[in-house]
C-alpha cells in the first residue's frame, strides 16, 4: 500500500514556474524568477521520508526560525528508495535510511554533503561515524553507516574508504531494534533471539513482512538457537539464504506464526489485540501500543540489537537556492530542538551534545542515562508514556547502542534473497 | 423452416438498412462517430494500452538494484518458473501461489454462485412488487456504500483470537480454548471474499431473471413440470448469461486480488499481486513485468474458457 500525501498538492509554485522556464526557454518567462518579489518568497524544500520521521511540530518550528517552509512527502521505507532512483527531481530533500545506499548511491541520484558546510558536522556521533560507542567498537553486520558514510568528492558514485569531506547522508534518527513482547501474557523470561523461533510462542509470533529486514531477525533467532553461524548476517552467501528460508519455511509450516506485517500499525495491532505476544517491532510501535495502556516490552537480549540509521541526503538535481536552504535546514536540524523533539519519542540523534541542552535534565536521565524517571515522562504531544520511576527498556544509550550485532542491511545477493523470501511466504 | 424464413428476412432487411446508409440519407459528417469514440479511446490507449505494452515491453528487460536496461532477454520468465520444471516433488513458488488462488477461486466462486442465485432468485420470483425489488436490491447495496479495506478490517476484531465470535462461543461453553482459525487463515481469507463479491453474482443473475418470461414458467407448471424440473429446465438455462458475467466478475477479481489475501491471510499466504508488489518495491520492475504479463496471461485464457461454454452475445 502506497501512502503518498503531498501537502500542497502535486504541483508547486516551483515545478510550474520550472515547467514553464522549460518549455518557453523564452527569456521573459525565465526572467520571472528574478523579480524580486518572488525572490523574497520564502523557499520551499519538499522533505521525502517516511511518516514517522515527519513531524508537523518540526516543520512549524524550521518555519518559525528559518523562514524555511517545509513540505512534507510521506511515502513507505521501500518506496523512499523507490522515488529517489525514479523521480530524483520530486524532492529537495530526502531522509533516507543508509542501508538504501548502496542502492540510491550508483543511480547517482543524490549528491554528497559538503562536511565543510556542515557546522556540527565533527560532533555527529561516533556509532556513525566510526562504529564505537564510548570508545568501543559495535558489531558492522550488515550495512553499517560508517561504511557507507563518506565520498571522494561531491558527485561520486562509490564509496571512500577512508573519512573525507564529502558526506552520504547527515543522521535525523537511529536506534536499536529488537523484540517486543507482552510481558502480562508470557510465562517465565525472555532472553535471546531464539525466542521468536521458539515452538513455546507456536501461533503468537510474528515477523515482518520486508524480506531486508525480516531475514536479519530470522537470523539473529537461527544463529541465537546455535543452528548456524553466519559470516556477515547483513551479507548472506546463497548457501546462507538457503538455509535461512529453509528454517523459516519450517517454523512456518509448524504454525510458529500468527501473521506477518508490513506497515508499522499493523504490528501495533497485533500487540495490542494480543494476537501475537512476541514479535520483530519498532520502538516507535511499542510507545503506540503502551500508550494504549497496554504492557509492551521492548526486551533486550542476550545476541544484542539489530539496528538502523536514517539520514538527510540532497538531490543531485537540486537548484542552489534550495541547496542552500537544505543546509540551513539541516545545520538548524543538528541544533537541538528537533533532536530533543525526536529523542521524546524514543530515538537517537545525531548530535548527542545539544540534544542534552535542548532536553529537561530529568528527560535526558531516562531517554539517554538509562535512569529512573524523576517526573511523568510526556511524549512531545503531550500524552503520558511513562509514570515517574520507570526505567527505558534496554537502559542507557551506551548500553543499548553499545550491544548492536548488525545493521539493516542490501545484501549483495539481494535479488536471490527476495526470490527466496517470496518461496517463504507462498509455502 | 418459419426461423430460417425469418433469417431471411432479417437479412433482406439488413441489406436494405446498409443501402440506405450507403445512400447518406443522413446530414451527421461521416467523421463524427469517430469523434464520438474518440474521447474514450484517447483514455483507453493512453492509460490501457501503452501502459499494457509498456509492460510487456519492459518485461523483456535486464534490471539490477538501482537500474533497468533495455535487452531483450528471457531471464525474467525463466526466473518466474524458476524451479517448476526440474522434476523435483515440491512445486516451485510460481505454481504454489497459483495452485492456492485457484483453490480461492474455486471455493469463493461455487460459494458466491449458490448464495448469489438464491438471493436473485427470491428478490426475481417472491417479492411480488417493483418497488419492493428495488428497496431490497438497494439493502444488497449498503455494503457498497463503504470502501471495501474498511468492510474487510471490520472482520478482525470479530474474528480474532479474543474477539466477538470467540468471546461469545466461549461464554456459553461451547469451546473451552479461542479458535485459531477463525483469523489469518483461509477460512478468514474465503469469509471476507465472499462477504466482499457475492453483489457481483447477484446482480447479473437477477437481472437475467428478470428478463424470463413469466408465461415460459406458467407453462411449465401446466405441463406438469415439478418445482425442481422448472428450475434446472427452464430458470437456469435461460439465467446462464447473467451466471457467466457473474462469475467472469469474481473470477477475474479473486485472481488478481493481493489486499484482501493479504489482510486476511496475515500475509502468510501467497497470491501472486502480493509477489509483483514485493518485486516492484525492490525495484525489480522487469521480473514483477513479467509477472503481471502472466497473470494476464491466466485471467485471459480463464475468461476465454468461460465464454466458450454460453455464446454471451447470443444470449444477450
Amino acid at each position: 500500500m502506497t501512502i503518498l500525501t503531498e501537502t500542497r498538492g502535486g504541483v508547486t509554485r516551483r515545478s510550474i514556474l520550472k515547467g514553464s522556464a522549460a518549455l518557453g526557454g523564452a527569456a521573459l518567462v525565465t526572467k520571472v524568477t528574478g523579480f524580486p518579489a518572488l525572490a523574497q518568497e520564502p523557499v520551499t524544500l519538499r522533505y521525502l521520508s517516511t511518516a514517522v520521521n515527519q513531524s508537523p511540530a518540526i516543520a512549524e518550528k524550521a518555519g518559525e526560525d528559518l523562514g524555511i517552509k517545509i513540505e512534507y512527502i510521506a511515502v513507505t521505507t521501500d518506496d523512499v528508495a523507490k522515488r529517489v532512483i525514479t523521480q530524483p527531481n520530486s524532492f529537495d530533500l530526502v531522509d533516507t535510511e543508509y542501508f538504501a545506499l548502496p542502492k540510491l548511491l550508483p543511480s547517482g541520484n543524490i549528491m554528497g554533503l559538503d562536511a565543510k558546510k556542515i557546522k556540527l558536522a565533527d560532533k555527529i556521533a561516533t556509532v556513525i561515524r566510526d562504529g564505537t560507542v564510548d570508545g568501543k567498537k559495535v558489531g558492522l553486520d550488515g550495512t553499517a553507516p560508517t561504511e557507507v558514510l563518506y565520498l571522494p568528492d561531491e558527485e561520486a558514485t562509490e564509496f571512500a574508504s577512508e573519512p573525507t569531506d564529502f558526506l552520504t547522508l547527515i543522521p535525523t534518527t537511529y536506534n536499536a531494534d529488537t523484540l517486543g513482547i507482552r510481558p502480562d501474557l508470557i510465562d517465565g523470561p525472555v532472553d535471546s533471539w531464539a525466542a521468536l523461533l521458539d515452538p513455546k510462542f507456536k501461533g503468537k509470533a510474528a515477523t515482518l513482512n520486508i524480506p531486508s529486514i525480516g531475514i536479519m531477525d530470522a537470523a539473529m533467532a537461527i544463529e541465537a538457537r546455535g543452528d548456524m553461524k553466519y559470516a556477515d548476517k547483513g551479507n548472506m552467501t546463497r548457501d546462507e539464504i538457503d538455509a535461512t528460508i529453509a528454517a523459516l519455511i519450517e517454523a512456518k509450516r509448524n504454525g510458529q506464526f500468527r501473521a506477518f506485517w508490513t506497515d508499522f500499525n499493523e504490528s501495533v495491532n497485533l500487540m495490542a489485540s494480543g494476537e501475537v505476544v512476541i514479535q520483530s517491532m519498532w520502538s516507535p510501535a511499542v510507545t503506540a501500543v503502551r500508550t494504549q495502556g497496554i504492557a509492551c516490552k521492548y526486551q533486550p537480549l542476550k545476541e544484542g540489537y539489530r539496528a538502523w540509521a536514517s539520514g538527510f541526503g540532497l538531490p543531485i538535481a537540486i537548484d542552489d537556492r534550495e541547496k542552500d536552504a537544505a543546509y540551513e535546514f539541516i545545520n538548524w536540524f543538528l541544533s537541538g530542538w528537533a533532536g530533543a523533539h525526536l529523542a521524546k519519542q524514543g530515538y537517537y540523534t545525531a548530535v548527542l551534545e545539544t540534544t542534552e541542552q535542548a532536553m529537561e535534565p530529568y528527560e535526558w536521565a531516562y531517554w539517554f542515562e538509562g535512569k529512573p524517571a524523576e517526573k511523568d515522562i510526556m511524549s512531545p504531544d503531550g500524552k503520558l508514556l511513562e509514570k515517574a520511576g520507570a526505567v527505558r527498556d534496554g537502559g542507557s544509550y551506551n548500553e543499548r547502542m553499545g550491544a548492536v550485532a548488525c545493521w539493516n542491511a542490501v545484501m549483495d545477493e539481494n535479488i536471490y534473497m527476495i526470490r527466496k523470501w517470496n518461496e517463504f511466504i507462498a509455502a | 423452416m418459419d426461423a430460417a424464413a425469418r433469417t431471411g428476412a432479417s437479412n433482406a432487411e439488413k441489406g436494405a438498412s446498409t443501402a440506405t446508409r450507403n445512400r447518406r440519407t443522413s446530414w451527421t459528417p461521416a467523421w463524427v462517430p469517430y469523434a464520438q469514440a474518440a474521447p474514450l479511446a484517447l483514455v483507453f490507449f493512453l492509460f490501457f494500452v501503452l501502459p499494457l505494452v509498456a509492460t510487456f515491453v519492459v518485461s523483456f528487460w535486464n534490471y539490477t538494484e538501482y537500474s533497468i536496461e533495455p535487452a531483450f532477454v528471457f531471464s525474467n520468465y525463466q526466473d518466474v518458473f524458476y524451479g517448476c520444471f526440474s522434476g523435483s516433488s515440491r512445486l516451485c513458488t510460481t505454481f504454489a501461489t497459483y495452485l492456492s488462488t485457484l483453490k480461492f477461486v474455486a471455493i469463493v466462486w461455487a460459494v458466491t454462485l449458490f448464495i448469489g442465485f438464491t438471493v436473485a432468485y427470491f428478490l426475481a420470483f417472491h417479492v411480488r412488487t417493483l418497488p419492493m425489488q428495488i428497496a431490497l436490491f438497494m439493502v444488497c447495496t449498503i455494503p457498497f456504500w463503504t470502501s471495501n479495506v474498511i468492510r474487510m478490517i471490520s472482520w478482525i476484531p470479530l474474528l480474532g483470537r479474543n474477539g466477538l465470535v470467540n468471546e461469545t462461543l466461549q461464554s456459553i461453553g461451547l469451546i473451552d480454548a479461542p479458535l485459531e482459525w477463525l483469523l489469518y487463515s483461509d477460512f478468514a481469507v474465503t469469509l471476507a471474499l465472499v462477504h466482499l463479491y457475492t453483489l457481483f453474482m447477484v446482480v447479473p443473475i437477477f437481472n437475467s431473471m428478470m428478463r424470463i418470461d413469466r408465461s415460459l414458467i406458467e407453462a411449465a407448471y401446466d405441463a406438469g413440470a415439478s418445482g425442481w424440473q422448472t428450475l434446472t429446465n427452464i430458470i437456469i438455462p435461460l439465467v446462464k448469461p447473467g451466471i457467466l458475467i457473474g462469475s467472469i466478475f469474481v473470477v477475474t477479481i479473486v485472481t488478481g486480488d493481493y489486499l484482501t489475501i493479504g489482510i486476511m491471510g496475515g500475509q502468510q499466504i501467497a497470491s501472486v499481486g502480493k509477489v509483483i508488489q514485493t518485486q516492484i518495491n525492490f525495484l525489480q520492475f522487469p521480473i514483477a513485468a513479467a509477472n503481471a504479463i502472466v497473470l494476464l496471461a491466466v485471467v485471459l485464457v480463464t475468461i476465454w474458457g468461460m465464454l466458450r461454454l454460453v455464446d454471451i452475445r447470443k444470449e444477450l
